[in-house]
């Protein structure tokens, strides 16, 4: 089969990504959806830190330490772009005005359950940032990662192990195997990649999945 | 006549006691109020309670005051990052005490201290372990948890051009949490690049009015580019 590679994932996510939207990319592996938006759709990027219309990196020599992403990596602001501060820039997020957040994960339960934020160790220093807020904010969370563990364990769970991001708020998945929606009656594949059978799929993934007529 | 301008960091930092609540502007370096952090650090008060959203970065700034041991308790939502050292060593040394709060639902505490808010009920951590042992409320068809405000005694700020009135304007993503801490402290402390005469603001563009400003110093740096 062929696995996608990151910038892959990136593309496969931004093909589905409409002209108009209010986008926010968490950091990561997301970001790099930001380098595949179809040239000539207008979609407006959305930074915790008080940004809409976050634009490209800028030119080595011309960054501004006062413009900077979620991820406190140089950028630029697009003509058309807005400054705010930051209680209104998450009332953009929890009053349900984005259209998308996309966001990495360590898991996603089949209920869309999503932990994505503290593996739960004893001895790690806990970090949350914009992600509860961003799990049950947007309209619709989309979630990117790879498919299976380093230790080929499915990141696609019955229940996730690691704490919760929040509960029953990711709509769909996209990894490096396959695109699977979350819906009310069971994980949905909508399409695997080129030389992976549903068989094959179902095997890795350990939870039960449902068939479209039209997946491989 | 009002006239809200400080000569220097330390003259507006002097009467900040020991044991305050003190919220401190800035997304990583962007609006971190640098030339403020080393007058407190300077000025000596220690057993802080320190509200920002990340727990100090690199060497300076917030990361230089817990270095100093001045902090007791940091609320925040983002202390891990590669350059945490400082906070890292305090917290698994179990010197000081940490309060994670997610990003959105720390500056809504924030707004609603500076907004007369008693509390509110958030969607945000609902089903989590940030909301164990909080209350919580189902309206409509929606599950929420309540939320209390946070209030200081001082914030720390950076600006970019105020009046002796601390009209305030900012630059570009350094305004993050400047407005809403400038309304939730007693005493909102403002270093601002430019002071310009009153009326030379256009009052169109004003982002935080001068009520919610008590002292404000001009620090003469030149505009930084980033690292």
């Amino acid at each position: 089969m062929k696995k996608l590679d990151r910038k892959q994932m990136a593309a496969r996510v931004a093909r589905d990504i409409p002209e108009g939207s209010y986008v926010n990319l968490g950091i990561g592996l997301p970001t790099l959806v930001a380098d595949f938006l179809p040239k000539g759709r207008e979609i407006i990027l959305h930074s915790e830190n008080g940004i809409l219309g976050v634009g490209p990196k800028p030119a080595p020599g011309a960054e501004d330490e006062d413009l900077i992403n979620a991820g406190k990596e140089p950028v630029t602001l697009l003509t058309g772009g807005a400054y705010f501060h930051h209680a209104d820039s998450f009332s953009m997020i929890r009053g349900r005005h984005l259209d998308f957040a996309i966001l990495g994960a360590f898991q996603v339960s089949v209920a869309g359950d999503l932990a994505n934020w503290h593996t739960g160790a004893a001895d790690a220093i806990p970090a949350v940032g914009g992600a509860m807020d961003l799990a049950v904010g947007a309209k619709k969370v989309l979630v990117m990662m790879e498919h299976l563990t380093k230790q080929g364990e499915s990141k696609i769970v019955e229940r996730c192990s690691y704490p919760l991001t929040g509960a029953r708020c990711v709509n769909r998945i996209y990894t490096d195997l396959a695109v699977i929606d979350v819906r009310p009656d069971g994980l949905q594949v909508i399409e695997t990649v080129e030389g992976l059978s549903f068989e094959e799929l179902q095997r890795l993934t350990g939870v039960p999945l449902k068939r479209l007529a039209s997946a491989a | 006549m009002i006239n809200k301008v400080f000569p220097t960091p330390e003259a507006a930092l002097a009467d900040l006691p020991d044991g305050a609540t003190v919220m401190i502007h800035g997304f990583g370096n962007a609006g971190m109020p640098a030339a403020l952090i080393d007058a407190l650090i300077a000025q000596g008060a220690g057993e802080l309670t320190i509200v920002n959203n990340n727990a100090g970065n690199g060497d300076t700034g917030l990361a230089a005051l817990i270095k100093a041991k001045r902090v007791r308790k940091i609320l925040c939502s983002f202390p891990r990052q590669a350059d945490s050292w400082h906070f890292d060593k305090a917290y698994r040394a179990g010197e000081i005490e940490l309060e994670l709060v997610p990003q959105g639902t720390l500056a809504e505490r924030i707004r609603a201290a500076g907004a007369g808010i008693g509390a509110f009920f958030t969607p945000t951590a609902y089903g989590t372990k940030l909301a164990e042992g909080k209350e919580t409320r189902r309206i409509g068809d929606r599950d929420y948890v309540l939320e209390h405000p946070i209030h200081a005694d001082y914030a720390l700020i950076k600006a970019d051009r105020a009046d002796r009135w601390g009209n305030l304007t900012y630059r570009m993503s350094a305004r993050n949490f400047g407005p809403i801490m400038a309304a939730a402290a007693k005493i909102s402390v403002v270093q601002v690049r430019e002071i310009v005469e009153l009326g030379e603001l256009d009052p169109e563009v004003i982002v935080t009015p001068g009520i919610f400003v008590n002292r404000v110093v001009r620090i003469d740096t030149p505009m930084k580019k980033a690292a």
